[in-house]
Formats: C-alpha cells, structure tokens, sequence
C-alpha cells in the first residue's frame, strides 16, 4: 500500500514538476464573496447548490474525506434530508461476525466515500495525476476561494506555440498553465432544483461557497464570537486606560 | 523598601511559617521599587510573560486532543478544528499566539538593545533573555512540524539537514530523526521536546526575573535611580499600566484570531505532508526568516569550508552574537537618548533585520539574493565594527543628573517633597 502511494505521488510530482517550469503568475481577480469581510457569513442556497455540484460533478474524481453526512445540518438541512442524502450512498462497514467486510446504506455520522479505493488507484484512473481530496482546498492554496473560481472558470484555449498532450488542458490561473484536470464544468452541467441557471459562473461561485464551508466549517461562530470579544476589549481596556490615568494622576 | 505587613490572620499565620505572600510582593507588589520614568517600551516583558502562559494553557489542552503519529497527527488536528468543542479557537490562539510571542519578544529585544539595558551590571539578565529567545526558537521549530502539513515536514527535513555540514553530519542527522529520514520518530521525539521545552523556559524566566530583581529595571535614560524620590512602587503603577498594555495586546490579539487566523501561515500547511512531492517554495515561519536568509546568502566555499557548513555558522552565529553585546558595546553611556551616532544605527540595523525578513521569504535568486547578502554583511558588521567604534569615538550628550529630572517639573532631585510622596506611600 505504502508503494503505491509513493508510487503515485512520484507520477504526480513529476506531472507539476514539470508543468511548474513554465510557470509565469496570473493573480486571480478579487471577487466579493458572502463569506469574506468581518461580517461576512455563508450564503446557505449558494452552499446547497454547491454541494449538488460536487455530488454531480467533482465527486467523480475528487474526495471529500474530512466532511460527514451529519456536518451537512451547517448548509441548513434536516435531520431527515441528511439521513435520505447519506442513505444515497454505499459504505464499505465491518468486519461482521463471520469476519467479512459488507456494504451498507450511508448513515449520517459516515463521512463521504472517496471516489477511488487508493491513491493508485486514483492515478491509474487519471493518467497518472491523483485528483486532490476537496476538504480543505479553498484553504490549501494562495489566493483560496478566489484562486479556487478563476481555476474552474480559467479555462482557454492556449497560445500559439503550446503544445498541449492529451491528457493536459491549458489554464489562465493553474501555476504553469498545464493541468491535468479536463475542464469539471459545461453549461447545464447539473439541474439546480431551485431553478437557478446552471451557468458555468454560477455552477463555480456555488462550489467554491461549499468548499469554503469544509475548510472552515466554524467560520460564522468565530467571527461571531469574535465581534463581541473585540466590543468587551475595547470598552475594558478603555476602562484600564481611565484607571491607570486615574493612579499615576498624583505622579506627574 | 516598604515592609510587608499582612492584616489577615490567615495570611498572617501562613507568611510566618512560608514567606510567600511577601515574595509576591516584593516581585511584582508595592515592594518593589522601580524607576518612575518607564516608556511603554517596557511594558513588553509583562506580556512576554502573558503570551507564554497563554500558549502553555491551550498547549496543554490540545494536547490531550492531538495524535503524535505520521499517519493521524494532520487528520487529529483536523479533528481539532472540526469535532472538538472550541477546538478551533484553541488551536488558533495557539497558533497566532506563538507569532504575538516573537512579536512581543522582538520588541522587547530591540528595546533592550536601544536603551543599553544589557549594560553593566545587568549583563546576565540579558545573556538570559538571549538563552529564552533560543529556547524559543527550539520550541516554535518543534512546533511547527506537529501538524504534519506540507511545510512542517519540509521545514524538519531542511533544518535538521543543515547539521549534515559539520563533520559526523550523516551520523547526528539520523540520530535526530531516529530513522533515515523524517519519519514517525522524529514526530514523536518532536512532540515530546514542544511539550518539555515550555516548562524549561518558565524556569529560565524565573532566573530572568531574578537578576531583574538584584538590580532592577533599567530605564529610558540609563543612569541608576539615585533615591526614593527616582523610584515607585511596582504596584499600583506598574501593575494598572502593564494591564493597560495588556488590553491593547489581547485587543490585537483577538483581531487577528478571530478574523484573519491563517495570515501569517502558509497555505501550503493544510495539504498533509507527502515524503515525495517537495513544495516548490519552502520559507519558515515569519519570526524565522532573517536566520533563514543570511543561511542562504552564503553561496561560496571559503578554502576547506563549504558554503553550507559557513551559513549554518552565520546562521546560529547571528543569534549567539547577542551574548556579546555587553562586551563589543563599551560605551559608558547606556540610552540612546544620549548616543546620537549609536541612535541612527540601532535605526539602521532595525531596518536590515526588515530587509533580512523581506528576504527571507523571497526565492534565493538576484535581487534578493545580492541584498540579502548585503543586508547579512551588514547585521555582523553592526555588531562587530560599528558597537566597539563607537564605544571609542561617539560625542555623547550630558546624562541628566537624575531620573526625576526630566519627568518632573522643576527638577526631581531637590524635589524631595513631592517627588518622594509615591514611596512614602507604599
């Protein structure tokens, strides 16, 4: 097992080595997320849409191995919705008392299956480039959510002069242009079930608002949190500053 | 010195039998006395102290959550910020609590250095500080590689690499990692020095206090308090003014942790750590990287030493170089204040350190690299030049005749009526 993660990691490092040399930076534009700013909370209808887009699209390659079923209640679902999405999938449980491995309905406090078995695996099925798990991506890179929507959205066709092998598409964002991942999105590529157009626009800011959520699932209660205990500071240390006035008043 | 004259009968009955509560007083209570005129420059060794309670506190929380092992220790950490009940905040005060720790301590350092406080007779108070800000570094470096990102374990794999350029290198370096390379062993041993290292430095901070104490406080203009009317008791000033700073501090503080807590990381550190895939920019953590660009400026071999085994030397070097100071510094003259040659290159040296930072954090190729050079001649050169000529050839202006004087209205050390009511106070 330990091979054959090596084994693949080695393929993969070669494939950025090599597309890294022709690296020439494309900062991604700014955009304006819910998220973002000191208030900034989650869009929850942007969130439900971007799951059913990596449900539908990402899925097919990328993991998800950090989120369980159950964590789904943060983008504003029932107990039951997430019991009838977890019962969509099939888990690998056991050992049984006989010893055997066997397959069962998804329960909530299961976590999403990985597309493939293994790294190896995943490689084998994607001309050598392990597809990476999505759990912490929007943290995981410079630039996140932003960098994240140019990436989905940056694909063009190259330059005169760049020659692309098969397997490879050209990207305005990826470091060095070449990447191995085909371009995820086409118009209509999911059917939004509250009737929002599934543009490629749209179907990339709507993940990328999920993604944002499985990186950083605790963000709306830290930035909570976090104006009450600026207000407390300011006012206590306001209150420390009239006192410290107050004892060295007899001093000066 | 005003005497300690507990009321309480139960405090009264344990101070006899254990003179703690006196302790106390004379640490950090109305017992002792301390120059009347510090600058909130001094307020950062109090936080210092604050910033490593802190850390010791969520330290040993997450401790009872986190796995020291290769194969879990990203995914418990993980854990952390997901199942555990405030696990994030934790781990976040945590983690920015470090930065605010070297923040503080720079800052602290840097005060030191420009107010001559390592002078005569307080030369082992700073070798002491000198001793922390390395146990520090040994204890942030331990740390950085727990999570198992990216960055942790390429951060291991170089800094442990640089001993293979003493002689024996291959042979310390497995030895430290326990393996032929960073593996499990070297996690664990890793973990069991981040969670030693902090207690050793609570000790040394006691030693810190303790020459504090033989002498007291320096102060912003250097010369020694020449009576009660110089000095005030630590409590009420002190204490209400170090909580004062404490608020701006922990207003900061929060700031950063609840609203940015990953700026001053690398994004890199939340992809796990993978033996094989070397990330294309290893940089340390920002409180690292001056170190880290003068070991890369040294791109030569001098006669049988390689440029490897040159920049570690440098590297460490520029640390350890601070113990000195008291000696390559021989002016009689200790603050700034009254040094006006010695005033514009502390400034200066303060900017390389900048430009060292700066550099640190850039891919070692020109420009960066000519400057970095430049910019590493330069903080040796400060040290070993510019301190010892200036000790020699610097004007330095008249001292004040006393503490008292330049804070006081109508001169404080004839003043002994209004002047002295603080002490008479206490």
């Amino acid at each position: 097992m330990k091979k054959l993660i090596i084994a693949a990691a080695v393929v993969f490092a070669g494939l950025q080595a090599g597309t890294a040399r022709a690296a020439e930076d494309t900062d991604p534009p700014a955009r304006d997320w819910s998220f973002s700013g000191v208030f900034g909370q989650y869009d929850r209808a942007a969130m439900q849409r971007g799951l059913q887009v990596y449900r539908e699209v990402c899925a097919g390659c990328h993991s998800l191995r950090l989120i369980a079923f159950r964590n789904l209640e943060a983008l504003g679902y029932g107990e039951d919705e997430i019991e009838a999405i977890a019962a969509e999938y099939t888990v690998v449980d056991g050992p049984d008392d006989e010893g055997e491995m066997f397959e069962r309905p998804g329960l909530p406090a299961d976590r999403f299956p990985s597309p493939f078995a293994n790294p190896k695996a995943a490689a084998a099925a994607n001309n050598g480039a392990v597809p990476p798990d999505l759990s912490l991506m929007i943290k995981a890179r410079d630039g996140g959510a932003d960098y994240v929507h140019a990436l989905l959205t940056g694909y063009v066709d190259p330059p005169d002069g760049v020659e692309l092998l098969d397997v490879q598409s050209y990207n305005l964002y990826f470091p060095g242009h070449l990447t191995a991942m085909a371009p995820p999105l086409s118009e209509d590529a999911v059917a939004y079930g509250d009737g929002t157009p599934a543009t490629v626009e749209r179907m990339a800011s709507d993940v990328v608002s999920f993604l944002a959520w499985t990186a950083e699932p605790a963000m709306e209660e830290r930035k909570r949190m976090g104006i009450k205990v600026i207000l407390f500071l300011l006012v206590f240390t306001g209150v420390l500053y009239a006192v410290k006035r107050k004892v060295w008043a007899g001093l000066h | 010195m005003s005497e300690f004259k507990p009321t309480n009968p139960v405090i009264r009955w344990i101070e006899h039998r254990l003179p703690i509560f006196s302790f106390i007083d004379h640490a950090v209570g109305s017992g002792y006395p301390t120059p009347r005129n510090l600058n909130y420059w001094w307020n950062y060794g109090s936080l210092a102290g604050i910033a490593l309670v802190i850390l010791i506190i969520t330290g040993i929380v997450l401790a009872m959550q986190y796995t020291p092992h290769a194969d879990y220790a990203f995914d418990s950490v993980e854990r952390i910020m997901r199942d555990v009940n405030y696990g994030w905040l934790l781990r976040y005060i945590h983690m920015n609590g470090a930065s605010f720790f070297f923040i503080v301590v720079y800052i602290h350092l840097f005060r030191g250095l420009y107010y001559g406080s390592y002078k005569e007779p307080r030369e082992l108070l700073w070798m002491i500080g000198v001793t922390l800000l390395l146990l520090m570094m040994a204890t942030a470096f331990t740390g950085y590689v727990l999570p198992w990102g990216q960055l942790s374990y390429w951060a291991a794999r170089v800094i442990t690499n640089m001993f293979t350029a003493f002689p024996f290198g291959e042979t310390i370096v497995t030895w430290l990692w326990g393996g032929y390379t960073v593996g499990n062993p070297t996690l664990n041993r890793f973990y069991a020095f981040h969670y030693l290292l902090p207690f050793v430095i609570v000790g040394v901070v006691f030693m810190h206090i303790w020459a504090l104490h033989r002498f007291g406080s320096s102060n912003p203009v250097g010369i020694e308090a020449d009576g009660p009317q110089d000095k005030i008791p630590f409590h009420p000033y002190y204490t209400v003014k170090d909580l004062f700073g404490l608020g701006v501090y922990l207003t900061l503080f929060a700031a950063l942790v609840f609203f940015a807590p990953n700026m001053l990381g690398e994004t890199i550190n939340y992809v796990e750590a993978d033996p094989l895939v070397t990330p294309a920019h290893i940089v340390p953590e920002w409180y690292f990287l001056p170190y880290y660009a003068i070991l890369r400026s040294v791109t030569f071999d001098i006669w049988f030493l390689s440029a490897k085994l040159i920049g570690v030397i440098l590297m460490f070097g520029s640390t350890l170089i601070l113990f000195l100071v008291p000696w390559l510094d021989r002016s009689p003259v200790r603050s700034a204040r009254f040094r006006p040659w010695y005033k514009w290159f502390f400034w200066i040296w303060v900017f390389d350190v900048a430009v060292l930072t700066w550099v640190g954090a850039n891919l070692p190729v020109p420009p960066y690299l000519y400057i970095g050079q430049v910019a590493s001649v330069w903080y040796f050169f400060h040290f070993l030049v510019i301190l010892p000529l200036l000790s020699i050839f610097e004007p330095t202006k008249p001292l004040p005749s006393s503490i008292g004087e330049p804070v006081l209205k109508g001169g404080g050390a004839s003043a002994a009526g209004a002047a002295s009511k603080p002490m008479e106070k206490a």
